[in-house]
């Protein structure tokens, strides 16, 4: 049911940082960029560059020092919680406390913005979670608990959990870490396939810049000077990898899109 | 069933003997021919039992509630320094007093109750300050175990100087005891609980929200700050009304909701709300039966039992289990 796409994020002049009683530290100087409908866009950047600020500001859980940020055409500073949490989940790399926890009853919290008082499970929200468990490919493990999980599967299981959100906006932070290449391999692909198939926006911070680039509609390069974005393409033609890091140990090869240790 | 058992058995038990039967017609509301028996199970034994219900009760869901809401199955009710505040009130009132000199004579079971619960209603004020101030929950933890610290060192200091008579009722009433309320005190007691037992129902959503941890309840909509403060105010009047009206009850708050957990295996409020009630409330009675038990004359200090029953309990689920999860 893909009716063309339209832009759910956009930013204008954001400026990130933390404010202190000492002064305000501001993270790099920020290009305004927009993420459509269908969309995988991935924010890569060195370590310590801003891309949790960035995304914690974007999630709502921190203020920009200025500019706005639009969500489906709204200010994202005056929507409450509670409509938030209908246009925009997030998967964190934070571990769940609760380790009794199964898989499908992880995967229903996310329908708790839609249930009553108690948190009862209406039928369409008992659809909305099998369906997820359906399309991820969860049905052997839903009645596992969290601590008997890899970590591939818990990964599956949250973003799971963010699926049945059933927001046009899902943000994840390095969903990526600590996982092998095949599953961080497989984890790339299965945001790729569930931002072409659900026309959901997708937004996630990662250090895999060669999945990255061989997967990802856009990419954000955030770098300490400047920032970058673009589709991957243009973004190797404009030269924005070779720059990431110190070329004294690593450099960037621009034919294949990956990048070589130096000898 | 269990609770109706362990509800029986706890009343049929005493320091004067009285036959089944007659405990039977008297709870079913018959006549009997001995008023003195009438008189111990309705005044006495009955008051007795549902003083352990509530404390039971009350005391497994807070315990339940501040487990979930830190995150740390080792937290119990009195981790927000509660039961410390109700001791300080209390060892002011006595050893304080006789430090002084003079004011030792006011020492009813009301003005003791008074003076524990000034004394946890002072904490728990202190506990909403600092919850205003500090963002991070592990911490809010961190200095509700720093006001225990407080208070156990200024009772040490008081009872160095305290007269001896003072001293020991002050450890009476740190023995904990069911057996003290009358039914106007009960009624009081039950209004109370209530209140708590019905704001942990409204907040069992947010309790299973929780289970992901304050991030993620956060971004699925919920009011962290206001449910953070809805949650210390419950824990607090459950905690601090027990505390008040029997005494300080070591290990049920800690232990509950694990056992509860073993049987039912769901980490679900919606479950384990109701679930832990129930356990508590069979739980407490059974240590408050077993209080009785041996002297026939006299009755052990039921903080004593609960702590015979209540760590064995705690280490067989860790030896058994392997784990101690939520």
């Amino acid at each position: 049911m893909k009716q063309g796409t339209f832009p759910v994020l956009k930013t204008q002049e954001l400026q990130l940082g933390y404010q202190s009683k000492k002064g305000t530290a501001v993270v790099s100087g920020l290009v305004d960029f927009e993420l459509n409908t269908g969309e995988l866009v991935a924010v890569i950047g060195p370590n310590g560059v801003g891309k949790s600020t960035l995304l914690r500001t974007l999630a709502g859980v921190q203020s920009p020092l200025s500019g706005t940020i639009l969500l489906n055409q709204k200010k994202l500073n005056s929507l409450s919680a509670k409509a938030l949490a209908s246009h925009l989940s997030i998967v964190l790399t934070e571990k769940i406390p609760a380790g009794n926890l199964t898989a499908s009853e992880l995967i229903a919290l996310g329908r708790q913005p839609y249930t009553n008082w108690i948190g009862t499970l209406s039928d369409n929200d008992l659809t909305v979670i099998s369906d997820v468990i359906k399309s991820l490919d969860l049905e052997s493990i839903k009645d596992k608990s969290c601590y008997e999980m890899s970590d591939g599967q818990l990964q599956r299981v949250m973003i799971g959990r963010a699926l049945a959100q059933d927001t046009e906006l899902i943000i994840l932070d390095e969903p990526t870490s600590h996982l092998d290449i095949y599953h961080k391999a497989s984890i790339f692909k299965l945001l790729r396939t569930i931002a072409h198939e659900t026309s959901k926006a997708i937004l996630f911070s990662s250090h895999e810049i060669d999945l990255a680039i061989q997967l990802c509609d856009k990419i954000l390069v955030m770098q300490q000077d400047h920032c970058d974005f673009g589709d991957p393409c243009t973004l190797i033609e404009k030269g924005s990898f070779k720059s990431l890091f110190p070329s004294d140990l690593i450099t960037f090869d621009t034919q294949t899109g990956s990048f070589r240790i130096q000898k | 069933m269990l609770f109706l058992g362990a509800l029986t058995l706890n009343v049929s038990l005493g320091s004067v003997h009285i036959p089944f039967e007659n405990i039977l017609s008297i709870l079913s509301g018959g006549a009997t021919d001995n008023p003195t028996q009438e008189y111990i199970i309705t005044q006495y034994r009955l008051p007795k039992a549902l003083t352990a219900i509530l404390v039971g009760a009350a005391l497994s869901l807070s315990g339940l509630i501040m487990q979930t809401f830190f995150r740390n199955p080792l937290a119990g009710p009195f981790v927000l320094g509660i039961s410390s505040g109700a001791s300080l009130g209390v060892a002011l009132l006595l050893l304080g007093g006789s430090v002084i000199g003079g004011i030792s004579a006011v020492t009813s079971g009301a003005s003791l109750a008074i003076a524990a619960s000034t004394g946890s209603f002072l904490v728990l004020l202190s506990i909403m300050v600092v919850a205003t101030r500090v963002r991070d929950t592990m911490a809010l933890l961190i200095i509700g175990l720093m006001f225990g610290s407080i208070t156990s060192a200024t009772v040490s200091v008081l009872s160095y100087f305290a007269r001896m008579e003072s001293l020991q009722q002050y450890i009476f009433w740190s023995f904990g005891s069911m057996g003290d309320l009358s039914w106007e005190e009960l009624r009081i007691f039950i209004i109370i609980i209530s209140i708590g037992i019905i704001m942990s129902i409204i907040a069992i959503k947010s309790l299973n929200t929780l289970l992901l941890g304050e991030n993620y309840a956060k971004s699925l909509g919920m009011n962290v700050t206001r449910i953070r403060y809805a949650l210390i105010f419950i824990t607090s009047i459950l905690a601090g009304s027990v505390t008040a009206f029997a005494g300080p009850i070591a290990f049920i708050g800690l232990a509950v909701p694990h056992l509860t957990r073993q049987v039912f295996r769901t980490p679900n409020h919606r479950i384990l709300v109701p679930a832990v009630l129930l356990c508590g409330a069979i739980l407490m009675l059974i240590c408050d039966t077993l209080a009785q038990l041996p002297g026939y004359a006299f009755s052990l200090p039921v903080n004593a039992i609960t702590s015979i029953v209540g760590a064995p309990v705690v280490i067989w689920l860790l030896v058994r289990k392997k784990r101690m999860m939520f």
